[in-house]
């Protein structure tokens, strides 16, 4: 019996390992958090009232991709925060790795470009590891259930990164709209080309 | 007739210059491994913009001048905007002096391009992948590399 104890544990054990490597799936219920905003006020997804959902970006100041996405996100909150899906970035970024991405400069850049959104710090990497995010801009579309935040979207806000292309595909707003329809969105895993995170030193070794 | 010389290697000069990065689509990536003289192929995808891929670079470049006589080839992707290849690509080339093939990554789907390359690839850089066109094997990694690791894979791979 102890043996069979023992056993179940190491299988569990490898299996929380795999669950921290791969992040969530569509489907998986994702963790609530408590981070703090560009404004110093802690931030959870349950202080938003009235949502259906919400856009949670991983991101940060310094990829140049983030950057090309930028005002796309904030259009993303201005379109879908007052329909219920708020948009929550998180910087996914370690300061010391990657100073452009310290807490003030955070601020600075939200203030420069007035994002309406909250903007996080994720101090350790904790929600970057828990969800799975692996690059920058990586973003998932959590939909509210009885059960949950349910992940129903995960990947690029669209396939067009340097906007050239009239026939984009908007992935997120798609996503989001198929949600706000009562519909499960048709394309709920993209993938795309992002900065790698700027992991914190001896974490990554 | 030395003003025409100097005119003339002048315009060879030039001609190199841009001839250093060409745009590159999947199939013709493909065919540049399937079609090429060499048998192993290192293909490093890579931005200007990334700082991991650009602390990297000079061992791709390493293994590429140490294997100039082998049937080994490197091949550098730049997954940089299309748009940035005057601004940002070739004077990086130039400034680092870079002698292995520098391609930027042409595609209207950038999922069809990365999974295309292999399914594993999240889409973060940067990611290399080992070929050995003659034993078919295909082996892809989406990390950093130093010399010593990336000299014992294209060793194991190419078995030369």
């Amino acid at each position: 019996m102890k043996r069979l104890v023992m056993l179940c544990m190491v299988v569990m054990g490898f299996m929380s390992v795999k669950a921290q490597n791969t992040g969530y799936r569509l489907g998986d219920l994702a963790a609530d958090f408590k981070l703090k905003n560009v404004n110093e006020k802690m931030v959870s997804l349950t202080d938003y009232k009235d949502t259906k959902g919400y856009i949670v970006v991983f991101t940060c100041n310094t990829c140049p991709v983030s950057r090309a996405y930028e005002d796309r996100v904030e259009a993303l909150n201005k379109m879908f925060a007052p329909k219920g899906y708020p948009v929550v970035a998180i910087n996914t970024n370690d300061p010391v790795a990657s100073p452009g991405d310290s807490f003030d400069k955070m601020q600075e850049r939200a203030k420069s470009k007035k994002f309406t959104f909250a903007y996080l710090e994720d101090p350790n990497h904790v929600y970057t590891k828990k969800y799975g995010a692996n690059k920058t801009p990586h973003v998932f579309v959590l939909q509210k259930t009885a059960k949950g935040n349910e992940v129903a979207y995960i990947g690029a806000i669209d396939n067009d990164q340097e906007m050239e292309n009239s026939g984009r595909d908007n992935y997120v707003q798609n996503a989001v709209n198929q949600l706000l329809k009562g519909e499960k969105p048709t394309v709920g895993f993209t993938k795309a080309i992002g900065c790698s995170i700027k992991w914190k030193k001896e974490a990554s070794k | 007739m030395k003003k025409i010389l100097v005119t003339l290697l002048l315009l060879i000069s030039c001609v190199g210059l841009k001839a250093q990065v060409k745009l590159l689509t999947l199939n013709e990536l493909e065919q540049r491994v399937t079609k090429g003289k060499d048998t192993t192929y290192v293909v490093n995808f890579w931005a200007t913009w990334c700082g991991p891929c650009v602390e990297e670079l000079p061992y791709f470049e390493q293994l590429n001048a140490e294997k100039s006589k082998s049937p080994i080839k490197v091949l550098l992707i730049s997954m940089d905007f299309k748009s940035k290849i005057k601004e940002a690509v070739i004077p990086f080339v130039v400034k680092n002096k870079l002698k292995s093939e520098v391609f930027v990554a042409s595609t209207s789907n950038q999922q069809a391009f990365i999974d295309g390359v292999d399914k594993k690839w999240s889409g973060a850089l940067p990611a290399t992948i080992f070929i050995n066109t003659q034993k078919n094997i295909r082996e892809f990694y989406e990390k950093e590399f130093t010399y010593a690791e990336l000299a014992a894979h294209t060793k194991r791979i190419s078995n030369l």
